[in-house]
């Protein structure tokens, strides 16, 4: 116990006695932690609401639809079907236009009985059900429109008053709706010039009895039907043993498809999240190790101390775990605290469902496993470091003896023949391959995290529709987009900093005897920019290829997209993303790899020796 | 010492460097002057922190002086700017340290030809300099060694050798013995004398009264100025009666 005391407090010490270090290895765990949150809390959100209103609406396990009152009988038939339980309709349903102040939107009518149905009864969150002269709106799209309980609307130009607002599980929730109307439907962000006049666009449900639906019904009326099956499992392999493979009639809709509408947009968000997580947390350990690598030489001679005073190998390298471990699981409760205030944020617009208005919640798994990665995260970057630490001779510890430099024979060679600071720069990052190659890491990933980025974003503005997707789901699929890309370039530029400080502290000894031996200022802090640019390059042009199109392959493999119907970046974007990360490491880079180089010599060179 | 003026490679006049402020004002070097000739070895002797080191930085343009003036080869060193002293330090300065100050990763002929090819020159004509000049401090089979596989004394000849290399016209050594046994002292010391003879101009500050005996001029410094200059006869090879046979 004592021991335990012992160890908790020096690593509090030395994590106080380096505020700033702290802090920035808390920001590089936060990051990965507060995305995965976000991913693991969406995927939960996504799921559940649909589960429950199904139970709250007994909603179908297939919903039937005909575009005819000559294909009635049809319906009939398929509700004495085997397997069939239960049904409720057939309903007739049309496509009205609605008006509510200024605002008008296509709507695809349905009309209900005012008594309740054995099956699909859609759960009022506002108000009541339908009666003649009212009608209730379904409740993502009253949220998306702005209706409330109350407010005069036209259908078709007959006024109507809204008195209530519902959740279905028939179909899923704005702007997901299925097409259950004869003269088509379609989805996107603008409506495109082309499109057919009849076809109604990005269409809501309303609710009416169904005297007020062939009332205000201007073309042709559709009937729907609601069935129940013995077993729900067995919904998928009804439809496809009756569904024609031509599109005949009745159209058969099983509710693991509406499941899917309904949670499509969240999973996409979710399934971005998540890699966006990863890479966050591949970021994370190449900062941390950078950070670690510089601390751990800097505390040689504490180490060095410690050991003298007593310490074994294994208190030391206790020490120095328990500091990270003490980030990491402040980094997991802080990012499972961000990630799970802001997920709402980001699963708003699924308010079609019971249960997601609420904070969508924290499960025991969700909290673990997040847990569970900072410290994989911490441990994964600290391990090796704080070994050798402890391991190392207690004589060359007090001495402050620095990790010696590495030696790569033919870099060296090949370098007396380039110019002075490519010579320098070279050398540089010869001496530190390990560092070189997590600078290199660290740009690729950020890199093909934009690559990607790219793709998406042109994809989801190009062809919302071919992505399956409607202008708020694109809307919300870019903003988690851009969250995941501002959080991974932030990191990305502590990174560098991270790097250059590191490799500027590093080599102040050589540089000053560079300078010592002739080389001037300018040479060694070009040097030392461009022993930061030149991995930056190697990273970026990595980023884009292989990284990127790996990253959007494995994505569109994950996803079961279409990866074909994107278009790859064109070179000049390319190009011009490459040269913006170099431009951007030089730029950060720029004030570490000059600082001291213009000092006199010799101060750097006997800050070396005291 | 008058008629040294006009043949001076390396000459200061009323050179100070002053550190702190205040109560903790400390005069590491208060107003010297001094004459190099070409070829003359100079070794400076005095206390520990009486300011040798100051001044050899300050001669060789490692550091700035807080007054006065220092010229080499006739022209003006105190004043310019980082980029003219880096210019200046390439080709007309050798440094010799007391800590070697070798780069660890740097095999000895990679060391040595560090300075040639800072000095822009080509890769082929550094090494064969660095070769020459391992030979010169016989280290000739050492050249692929690494520094941690040397000894202090092979170590402080590669230094000389790096030092030598782009022919310096003044080389200022900082207690190039300090951190050596006497055997290696012997070395080194040789090494020296041998550069004495080949005309090398040198400026050493040394605790060791065997390499102040290789000197033309003994100048003994305390409190940042010199109190004492001895000429030795001829100028001759370390036997340490020399000292005995005062010029003035
Ligand atoms: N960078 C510095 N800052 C403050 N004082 C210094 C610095 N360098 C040297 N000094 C002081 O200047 C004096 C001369 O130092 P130095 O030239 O190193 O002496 P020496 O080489 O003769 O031992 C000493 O008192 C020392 O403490
Ligand atoms: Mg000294």
């Amino acid at each position: 116990m004592g021991r335990i005391l012992l160890v908790c407090r020096l690593a509090v010490r030395d994590l106080r006695r380096r505020r700033t270090e702290a802090a920035l290895l808390l920001f590089a765990i936060v990051t990965a932690t507060t995305t995965l949150t976000l991913a693991l809390v969406l995927r939960d959100a996504a799921a559940d609401p649909y589960q429950s209103t199904r139970e709250a609406t007994n909603g179908p396990d297939v919903v039937a639809s005909v575009n005819r009152a000559a294909e009635l009988p049809d319906l009939d038939e398929l509700a004495a079907a085997p397997g069939v339980t239960g049904h409720s309709g057939p309903y007739p349903v049309t496509a009205a236009r609605l008006q509510a102040s200024d605002k008008t939107s296509d709507v695809q009518v349905l009309g209900r009985d005012a008594a309740p149905a054995p099956v699909d009864q859609p759960a009022l969150t506002q108000g009541g059900w339908v009666r003649d002269g009212g009608v209730v709106v379904e409740a993502a799209f009253a949220h998306a429109f702005n209706v409330r309980v109350g407010d005069p609307v036209t259908l078709n130009g007959r006024s109507f008053e809204v008195v209530g607002v519902a959740v279905t599980a028939a179909m899923a929730p704005y702007p997901g709706s299925s097409c259950i109307v004869a003269v088509g439907c379609a989805n996107g962000p603008v409506r495109p010039a082309e499109l057919p006049a009849s076809l109604i666009w990005n269409p809501g449900l309303v609710w009416l009895t169904q005297a007020d639906v062939r009332s205000i019904a201007a073309g042709s009326v559709s009937y729907v039907m609601n069935l129940k099956l013995a077993d729900p499992s067995e919904a998928t392999a009804f439809v496809a043993a009756r569904q024609p493979a031509t599109m005949g009639t009745p159209y058969l809709m099983s509710w693991e498809s509406i499941l899917d509408d309904a949670t499509e947009m969240a999973r996409d968000a979710q399934i971005l999240l998540m890699i966006g997580a990863w890479l966050l947390g591949l970021l994370a350990v190449a900062s941390l190790s950078v950070l670690v690598g510089g601390r751990i030489a800097d505390q040689t001679r504490r180490v060095g101390l410690l050991k003298a005073v007593g310490g074994t190998p294994g208190l030391i390298a206790a020490v120095l775990l328990a500091e990270y471990v003490l980030v990491a699981l402040v980094a997991a409760a802080a990012g499972l605290a961000i990630g799970w205030r802001t997920a709402p944020l980001l699963a708003a617009s699924g308010a079609g469902l019971i249960g997601s208005a609420g904070t969508p919640a924290m499960t025991l798994p969700t909290a673990g496993l997040v847990t569970a990665v900072a410290l994989a995260v911490a441990v994964a970057a600290t391990f090796l470091p704080a070994v050798r630490a402890a391991r190392s001779s207690t004589v060359s510890a007090l001495a402050d003896a620095a990790r010696p430099p590495h030696r790569t024979g033919w870099l060296i060679a090949i370098s007396a023949r380039l110019p002075v600071p490519l010579l320098l720069a070279l050398r540089v990052a010869a001496r530190r391959p390990r560092r070189v190659v997590l600078g290199v890491v660290s740009i690729a990933i950020t890199i093909s995290g934009i690559y990607v980025a790219l793709v998406l974003n042109d994809y989801l503005t190009a062809h919302p529709l071919a992505a399956g997707v409607d202008a708020v789901q694109a809307g919300l699929l870019r903003r988690v987009l851009l969250a995941v890309m501002v959080i991974l370039v932030c990191l990305a530029a502590v990174n560098a900093v991270f790097i250059t400080w590191a490799t500027a502290l590093d080599n102040r000894h050589s540089s000053a005897l560079a300078r010592t031996l002739g080389a001037t200022p300018g040479e060694v802090s070009a040097a030392l920019a461009a022993a930061q640019i030149l991995p930056a390059l190697v990273g970026a042009v990595a980023g884009v290829f292989p990284g990127g199109y790996a990253l959007f392959a494995a994505i569109n493999a994950i996803t079961g997209g279409d990866g074909s119907k994107a278009t790859l970046p064109s070179l000049w974007q390319l190009l011009a993303l490459v040269l913006a990360a170099v431009f951007v490491v030089a730029a950060l880079t720029a004030v570490p790899a000059r600082l001291g180089a213009r000092r006199p010599v010799i101060d750097s060179l006997q800050a070396e020796l005291t | 010492m008058s008629d040294a003026t006009d043949t001076a490679v390396l000459r200061a006049r009323g050179l100070r460097k002053e550190y702190g402020t205040g109560e903790g004002l400390v005069r590491a070097v208060d107003g010297i002057d001094l004459d190099i000739r070409a070829g003359e070895t100079v070794a400076v002797m005095g206390p520990s922190g009486c300011g040798k080191s100051t001044l050899l930085h300050l001669l060789g343009g490692l550091d700035r002086p807080s007054g006065g003036e220092v010229t080499l080869n006739g022209r003006r060193i105190d004043d310019i700017g980082e980029k003219a002293l880096a210019r200046m330090r390439r080709t007309d300065v050798g440094f010799v340290f007391q800590a070697f100050h070798l780069l660890e990763e740097l095999t000895a002929i990679e060391n040595v030809e560090l300075s040639a090819l800072l000095a822009g020159r080509s890769p082929r004509a550094a090494r064969r300099r660095a070769h020459e000049l391992l030979e010169q401090v016989g280290l000739a089979d050492r050249a692929r060694f690494l520094p941690s596989a040397l000894s202090g004394g092979q170590r402080q000849r590669v230094a000389i050798a790096r030092a030598l290399s782009n022919e310096p016209l003044v080389v200022l050594a900082d207690e190039p013995t300090g951190n050596l046994d006497s055997a290696a002292i012997l070395d080194v010391l040789q090494l020296f004398e041998k550069l004495h003879e080949a005309g090398q101009t040198l400026v050493i500050v040394t605790h060791d009264a065997r390499i102040a005996a290789t000197a033309d001029r003994l100048i003994s410094m305390r409190d940042g100025a010199f109190i004492d200059e001895t000429h030795l006869t001829g100028g001759t090879t370390g036997r340490l009666g020399a000292l005995a046979g005062l010029d003035d």
